[in-house]
């Protein structure tokens, strides 16, 4: 038991199972096997089986987490490489994004009211489109559980990373940048990770929505959140 | 170079509060010429074709709260999937709408 629940090991496990699942999404193709979803399934049965404590997990996971914020950041460069384009649509981009951000919100609350969610269930699914660091944040200066906010994000961005391609092929959206604002805007860093692999330019813009999203939602939810409720 | 690339990215993440803050500096000193593109590029590289990974570790901790998910699975779960659909759509829509109105007016 005491190699199970080595630091290192489990941090080497969540390595490990991450390149396995991503060999499994490659060489399958399939929407079903996202690696990141694989790799959250297998970790959790892992611990699940071992017995070992969650809270051994999350310190080992630490080392992860505090990369989080850097990725976001590392954003900036491919946001860099398209700014001559972005510039010169800077109107649609901030248009579209506030339209998303209000959309974002208001439906996700509606929609868990609705159906009888409970006040502090629906607070904190309120901020799910964007980052983890910020979406706790608005979280918990709205009065939701933050812990319970990340599990929301986590659900949208997979869901945004392995359907959105495919929604939009559905409802017949096929403006590239729009759908990369979109992307990027609903399913934040896991959403623009898949529109990455798509293509830079993509990305690029993927990562401007998840950037003005962020912003927006952090300057609207709680406000928003107040008068809905 | 990837060092000093790290650093970069390191400061430009803890002077600032939010990472967002910290993404729109590095795009604005790249632009201004602070940094340089092949200073970050490697680091960045790296970072943003790897950005799913780091959502593993919060992923899991979605075990804790499979109580509280499950009590609630049907509003949790279709708030957010009917509520992603909501926003790839009105803000795709949107952006396409803007982009007609404005070439329009020129």
């Amino acid at each position: 038991m005491d190699i199970l629940s080595n630091k290192f090991f489990l941090l080497a496990l969540t390595f490990g199972v991450y390149a396995i699942s991503r060999i499994i999404q490659k060489k399958t193709g399939l929407i079903l096997l996202n690696p990141i979803l694989l790799s959250i399934t297998v970790i959790i049965l892992f611990i699940k089986i071992t017995g070992i404590d969650y809270k051994v997990y999350e310190e080992a996971s630490l080392a992860i987490d505090v990369w989080l914020s850097p990725c976001v950041v590392a954003l900036g460069v491919p946001l860099y490489r398209q700014l001559d384009d972005i510039r010169k649509q800077l109107w649609p981009i901030l248009v579209s994004q506030i339209v998303g951000c209000l959309v974002g919100i208001i439906s996700v609350v509606y929609i868990a009211k609705w159906l009888g969610a409970t006040n502090e269930v629906v607070i904190s699914l309120a901020p799910k489109s964007v980052t983890t660091p910020i979406a706790m944040q608005v979280s918990s200066m709205t009065g939701g559980i933050p812990a319970l906010t990340v599990s929301s994000v986590v659900i949208t961005g997979v869901f945004g990373a392995m359907f959105g391609f495919a929604i939009f092929k559905l409802f017949k959206v096929s403006t590239p940048i729009g759908i990369s604002l979109g992307i990027g805007n609903g399913s934040h860093a896991l959403g623009t990770s898949r529109a990455m692999e798509v293509s830079p330019r993509f990305g690029a813009y993927a990562g401007l929505g998840l950037s003005l999203n962020g912003v927006l939602t952090s300057m609207i939810a709680p406000i928003l959140l107040e008068w809905i409720l | 170079m990837l060092a000093l690339g790290e650093l970069v990215v390191f400061i430009t993440g803890v002077k600032i509060p939010s990472s967002i803050f910290g993404m729109l500096f590095l795009t604005i000193f790249l632009k201004v010429g602070w940094i340089k593109l092949h200073w970050v590029k490697d680091v960045s590289d790296f970072l943003t074709r790897n950005l799913a990974f780091f959502f593993i570790p919060p992923g899991v901790k979605l075990m804790l709260y499979f109580g509280v998910i499950k009590a609630q699975f049907v509003p949790i779960i279709s708030a957010l999937i009917g509520s992603t659909v909501l926003v790839f759509i009105t803000t795709a829509v949107a952006y396409k709408i803007t982009r007609k109105y404005i070439s329009k007016r020129k």
